[in-house]
This record gives structure tokens, C-alpha cells and sequence, in this order.
């Protein structure tokens, strides 16, 4: 057993991956807004019915899913070796490769290459990272202003708001309170507009085209970077990154490392597996591929930049590193009894659902987001629709068990959860104690009413607000089993049922 | 043939009518059930609130007890869940290996309830009577970790008297997820909440499933509610007779 407390996690005071409240807390807030719930349920039973119909018309899903996470592990395997290839293959076709350690790093030189540009706008394709890195503050405190032009993202900004789904930043909100954010954030929208998905999707298009035009720098994401050919991949549904990674002159994509894939056939397997686990799409509608400079076509200044943040720690820890095969569909969020009630923001962290339970703790450190791997009942349905098969219920496990771990070397008192766990074990690990704490429970019986217990002590009042909690019957199993099968005069085939229905 | 109960303790202390309904059904059917009073608990709480080292005894304890049988069985998808997943993971994760591997084999031979019947008994009908209006819940364990796919299902479809009627959003988990249902109580609750609906929207008097967890969590909340329809674990229905 080890622990990985030694590599350098993402750094604190920048970007979005730390919880300000445990998940409970956060959690409790979420469920009580009854119009959150509505949003979530409705958006998320109908991408989980798309995503059921398209993956059921593949006879080979599972040996795509398969192969995904071979060439997954595959990679994290040698990572180091691929992203030397990729840096060598951008180089040589004239784009420019820069390592950022973390966060901070990350803003330091972007911010950098925009000033270097003499740009005060950028434009942005919807990236995950750059909202991991905080991007955008960084660019604002340079006095640089950075237009998100995926439709959900520029939602989300104009809202002052943060994303709270992978795919679907803008999730939690319906078309009226889009409506609202529009005729409210939106200088040059007509007065008039309704909220008919079409009309706001016109408005946005509208707003953002003067962006397209004016700005000379561009910032994307990377879904895939292909280390033999230096060939990055964007994915896509609307068509503005594509307007962002081809109108400006210079062009500059932030990655964190887990993203290169060896070959140009390994993104094949991807670009079946993404869409259909993602928007339920068969196909993406824009899929934007380039690989260096293209003299005279295009940005004719292309940067890469290579991010950390915690990454490498993640990799150090054999059985967490898993989480870094993630693609980023967010199917794993659509399928989850828990995000679909809670929403995203509870996880505090711009990664949510299952995925992020597993990620952002292992980007931090565990004990940064100590709550998330333990918001899950483990019910294992994320890693039925995982595209590359992560086993998200078993490294829930892994990281609870090394946030237990970890605590138990850093505090002097244990805490009362560890007392109660270890008391239970010790009394688990002896059939005789076991027994006698069975005979003690049924001091139970004494708070029954109708039948039942309606009130326990804490910690267990938690179990009570809600839900009845059974009596301690008159009878354990064992109790039952010496009386019918041990005593000499057992062989009888019908032993009656003393406990069934037990009067209270 | 010769089969070994694991109860579980919480069927043991809380639940004893879902493994006498085991020990029932499985003499009824001509087997010859023992019961090996050193079990105590598979230790999945444990593993699944981060505690592998105070796991460890009772999986030792586990495998100790039912290494001389050649054929197991327990009342609970997710006990056999846990045995079957967790108990050489955790062995492993502490270095010992020989525990493991010995682990992997006491696993190997463990079955859930409808998994013995139907894949090693072979019976579907095991002359079982329950004049009930019942659903049935697919425990997230027993489907996801087990796989054990419809065979509950063929089992209460035999049951003479029994109308089966279809959960909706069955396989949706109920919110337990054993020390989630204190740690995330709301979230639990609001989990639970669906659940309820979907049962009460079936009109089934009866709930059942293959394990008393999530039926006292399920249990819990209809029994709270007032709404008179009652939890019975897959188990007490088959061993039931007119």
C-alpha cells in the first residue's frame, strides 16, 4: 500500500477545481430548488434515451470500448515518450510547443503569447481546460477580454455564472431563463426575443459573428492530439470553433497531457466512441483537425500548450490513474442518479458527476476534495456507459480508501468514524463478539413505535429523518439456526416462522 | 447437494426471514444447507467507506470459513458483490497475496440466491405460492456487479398465485449505498424519493429484491410514508407455500 503525497498537485487560489463546501452541503442546496431538478431531469432522461438508441445500433460497441481503453492505458503507459513525439512533429510543421507545470504557468504564457500578438480580444472554441486553469480571469486581469462563442459557455458567461455539465455547460438552465440572461447581458439583442430555441440561437449567432470577424487570436481545447503526426483534433456541434481555429491569425491550444493519442488510426476508434456516448449523435457535425501552419490557409502563428495541473500525480498512483483515460463525454453524468438530483456545481469543480468524484480529487489531492469520492452509491451505472470502460465505482473505493489513509497519517486523534469502523471491525471479526452485540441491539426493541423505529441517535438520526429503521427481532438468524438444525431433535423439514409479522 | 449459507449479518441481526426463506427453499428443493457458525460479515462496509485495514479480519475471517465448501451461497447481490470484486483487491492492496488468491477461489464458488437456482440448480419453479400484487427492484449490485439479468425475474414468474408487475425506471439505484444513505443523507433521500414513486405508481402491494439493504432503505421510506405497501426480500417469496 502506498500513498502519493509526493508530486505537486494543481495549485490553490486559481482555476476551478476545488470544492468551497463539502458536497452535502452544496448538495442539500441543490436538491431543495425544485426548478434545478426539473432542468436536470427533463435534459438528462432525453440525452440518456439518444445515447441508449445510437450505441444500441453498434454490433461492436463493446469492442470499441474496448479498444478505447486499450489505447488509453496504452498511452499512460508511456506517456512521457508520446509527448516528446508530439512536441517534435508540431515543431517541425512550424507550430510551437510550450510545458506548463500548472495552472498559474498555463495563464502565464498564454496571457503571454496574446499580449506578444498585440491582441486585447480572444475568441474562444469551449475547452474544459482553460475553465480548469481560470483562463479567463487570468486574461481579465491583463486587461484582456475572452468571448466564449460555444453557445451553452457564452450562456454561462454572460449569466456571471459557472458550467455545471461537461457537454451541456448551461444545463441547469431552461430556454426562459436563457431568454432572460440574453435580454439582460446582450448589448445588441432585439427586445423583443422570445424564447424559441431557434430565436436565441439566432441572437447568439448574431452577437458572436462580430467577434468571429474582429478578433486576431484564437484559444481552443484539444479532444485529441496525435503524437505521429502533431496533429491536434477539436470536436464539435455548432461550427464556432471551427470559426475560431481558422479566421485568426494566431492560434493558441491548451491541453493537459492525458490527451495525446499515439496514431492517426487510434482516432479513429474515438470519433466512434465520442459522439455516440456524448450528444447521442452518430457523427459530430464539425470535427476540425490541424497539424502545424499552413502557409497562406488559416492561423499562420500556431501554440500548444501542455498542461500539468496535478496530472502527473494522478499518473503516479497505478490504480487512480484510470481517471485520465477519461474523453470527456459526459455520459457518465447523464446516467447518474446522484448529478441528476444534485447538478454540477455541488462538486464544486468544473469536472462533475462520477468522473469528476474521481478526477478533480486526484488533480488536488484527495484531502482538497475530501468529500467527492464519497458522493456516489456506488450504484455503477457510470461505468456501464463509460466509452473507455473506467471503472469509476471501484476507483471511488481506491480514493476513499486513500483518503482514510492519508488521514489516519496526518492526524494525531483518530476521528470518530475511524473509532465506530474499527469497533465494528473488531466485533465483525469474532462470530462470538458478533452474537453478543446482537443480543445488546435488541435493547432496540425498547424504541419502537408502530413496529418500527422512527428516531435514532446520531450519527444515525441521518437514516431516521427520512425512513423508518427495523426493529431488532426477537430472533437473529443464528438464534433461529441452533434452535432448528443444532438441537438433537432437528430433521424436521418445517420449521414455522417465529419472526414473520412480528407483533411490535 | 451440500450447500453453505453465508447469511450476511445484517440478514442475521435485522433480517432473519430472508436467509430462514434460503435455508427453506433450498431444503425444500432436496439440498442439504449448513451453516458455518463462524461467518460473520463480508466487510463490504468497510471497503466502501475507505476502511480496507479494518476489512481485512473479516475477510480473512470470510474466506477462513468458507474455503472447506465446495458450494456458498448468500441471501444478497451485494455481499456476493463485494465477495466477488473486493475481497482480493483488498487482500492485494495490502500485500497479501497467498490471502488473495486463496480469495479469488472461496469467491469463485460464492453465489447469490438466484444465481445458485438458476445457474447451478437449474430450476426456475421452486414450488413457491404468494398471492400478491409484488415488484420487483433490481438492486444496483446484483445487476451491475453480478449481472444476474433476469433471473429474480424467472423465479417470481413461477411463483403460483404471484402477479408481477413492472417497476418503471427499475433499474435506476434506490439511493442506499450503505454509508451513503448517512454521509449524503439528502441526496439518499431524494433518491429514495423516485424510488417510492415508481413502486407506489405500480400499485404492487409488495416490493421485493434480492437484498435487504436496499429493501430497508426502500422499506424505510414507504414505511415512513405511511403508504402501506411493504418490502419482502426475494427469498421469503420463493420459500413461501400455500
Amino acid at each position: 500500500m502506498s500513498t502519493f503525497l509526493g508530486l505537486p498537485g494543481a495549485p490553490r487560489g486559481v482555476g476551478h477545481l476545488r470544492q468551497d463546501e463539502p458536497f452535502p452541503v452544496a448538495a442539500r442546496r441543490a436538491l431543495a430548488d425544485s426548478q434545478l431538478r426539473r432542468n436536470l431531469g427533463k435534459a438528462t432522461s432525453t440525452i440518456r434515451a439518444k445515447r441508449a438508441a445510437v450505441v444500441g445500433e453498434l454490433p461492436d460497441w463493446e469492442e470499441l470500448r474496448a479498444a478505447g481503453q486499450a489505447i488509453k492505458a496504452r498511452t499512460m503507459g508511456r506517456l512521457a515518450s508520446y509527448l516528446e513525439q508530439l512536441e517534435e512533429q508540431v515543431t517541425a510543421r512550424g507550430g510551437t510547443v510550450h510545458w506548463a507545470r500548472d495552472a498559474t504557468e498555463a495563464n502565464r504564457i498564454i496571457t503571454g503569447l496574446v499580449q506578444a500578438a498585440g491582441a486585447t480580444e480572444v475568441v474562444k472554441v469551449k475547452s474544459m481546460v482553460t475553465d480548469e486553469i481560470g483562463l479567463n480571469d487570468a486574461l481579465a486581469g491583463a486587461g484582456i477580454a475572452a468571448y466564449e462563442t460555444d453557445l451553452a459557455e457564452l450562456i454561462v458567461q454572460l449569466g456571471h455564472d459557472r458550467p455545471s455539465h461537461i457537454l451541456v455547460p448551461a444545463i441547469h438552465r431552461n430556454r426562459a431563463e436563457i431568454r432572460d440572461i440574453f435580454l439582460r447581458e446582450m448589448g445588441d439583442v432585439d427586445p423583443g426575443l422570445t424564447d424559441d430555441p431557434a430565436a436565441l440561437a439566432e441572437a447568439a449567432r448574431r452577437h458572436l459573428r462580430r467577434k468571429f470577424l474582429s478578433a486576431t487570436v484564437g484559444i481552443s481545447g484539444a479532444n485529441f492530439a496525435i503524437a505521429e503526426t502533431g496533429t491536434l483534433c477539436v470536436v464539435e456541434s455548432e461550427g464556432n470553433g471551427r470559426m475560431c481555429i481558422t479566421l485568426p491569425q494566431t492560434l493558441i491550444t491548451v491541453m493537459g497531457i492525458e490527451k495525446v493519442i499515439p496514431s492517426f488510426a487510434d482516432l479513429g476508434v474515438f470519433l466512434q466512441l465520442l459522439p455516440r456516448s456524448s450528444t447521442g449523435e452518430r457523427m459530430n457535425p464539425y470535427t476540425s483537425m490541424w497539424t502545424g501552419v499552413t502557409p497562406g490557409d488559416g492561423p499562420q502563428a500556431v501554440h500548444l500548450v501542455l498542461l500539468d495541473n496535478g496530472r502527473t500525480a494522478a499518473l503516479a498512483d497505478p490504480a487512480g490513474r484510470e481517471a485520465l483515460h477519461c474523453i470527456r463525454c459526459s455520459a457518465c453524468l447523464n446516467v447518474c442518479p446522484v448529478y441528476e438530483r444534485t447538478g454540477g456545481h455541488s462538486y464544486g469543480s468544473v469536472y462533475p458527476g462520477p468522473i469528476g468524484a474521481v478526477l478533480s480529487p486526484q488533480l488536488t489531492g484527495v484531502e482538497e476534495n475530501a468529500s467527492l469520492p464519497y458522493a456516489s452509491s456506488l450504484c455503477g451505472a457510470c461505468y456501464d456507459v463509460c466509452p473507455v470502460k473506467i471503472n469509476i465505482p471501484e476507483l471511488l473505493v481506491h480514493l476513499r480508501a486513500r483518503h482514510v489513509e492519508e488521514a489516519r497519517l496526518g492526524r494525531r486523534m483518530p476521528s470518530a468514524e475511524a473509532v465506530a469502523m474499527a469497533a465494528a471491525s473488531w466485533v465483525l471479526a469474532d462470530a462470538g463478539r458478533l452474537a453478543a452485540a446482537q443480543s445488546a441491539s435488541r435493547a432496540g426493541r425498547l424504541l419502537r413505535r408502530r413496529g418500527v423505529i422512527s428516531a435514532l441517535p446520531p450519527p444515525l438520526a441521518a437514516w431516521t429523518r427520512a425512513r423508518d429503521a427495523p426493529l431488532p427481532p426477537r430472533q437473529t438468524f443464528r438464534q433461529w439456526w441452533r434452535a432448528e438444525h443444532v438441537s438433537p431433535d432437528h430433521r424436521s423439514p418445517n420449521h414455522g416462522d417465529p419472526d414473520h409479522g412480528d407483533p411490535a | 447437494m451440500r450447500i453453505a449459507l453465508f447469511a450476511t449479518c445484517l440478514a442475521d441481526t435485522l433480517f432473519p426471514a430472508a436467509a430462514r426463506g434460503t435455508v427453506t427453499v433450498l431444503e425444500r428443493l432436496g439440498h442439504q444447507v449448513e451453516f458455518p457458525a463462524e461467518q460473520t460479515c463480508c466487510g463490504q462496509m468497510h471497503v466502501n467507506t475507505g476502511y480496507q485495514r479494518e476489512a481485512l479480519p473479516l475477510i480473512r475471517r470470510y474466506v477462513d470459513t468458507f474455503e472447506p465448501h465446495e458450494v456458498i451461497v448468500a441471501p444478497s447481490g451485494s455481499c456476493v458483490g463485494s465477495i466477488t470484486h473486493q475481497h482480493a483487491m483488498v487482500a492485494r492492496r495490502h500485500g497479501d497475496e497467498q490471502l488473495a488468491v486463496r480469495a479469488e477461489a472461496v469467491a469463485a464458488r460464492t453465489y447469490e440466491l438466484s444465481q445458485l437456482l438458476v445457474d447451478v440448480l437449474q430450476v426456475e419453479d421452486v414450488g413457491a405460492h404468494y398471492p400478491h400484487r409484488v415488484t420487483y427492484h433490481p438492486t444496483c449490485h446484483s445487476l451491475r456487479l453480478l449481472r444476474v439479468g433476469d433471473r429474480p425475474l424467472r423465479l417470481l414468474r413461477h411463483v403460483s398465485g404471484l402477479e408481477l408487475v413492472t417497476l418503471p425506471d427499475a433499474e435506476v439505484c434506490c439511493g442506499f449505498g450503505g454509508t451513503f444513505a448517512v454521509k449524503n443523507a439528502d441526496t439518499s433521500t431524494a433518491m429514495l424519493a423516485d424510488k417510492m414513486r415508481s413502486v407506489l405508481d405500480t400499485g404492487a402491494e409488495v416490493c421485493t429484491a434480492g437484498d435487504s439493504s436496499c429493501l430497508m432503505h426502500i422499506g424505510g421510506g414507504l414505511s415512513r410514508l405511511r403508504t402501506g405497501v411493504r418490502t419482502v426480500h426475494l427469498a421469503e417469496i420463493l420459500a413461501a407455500t400455500r
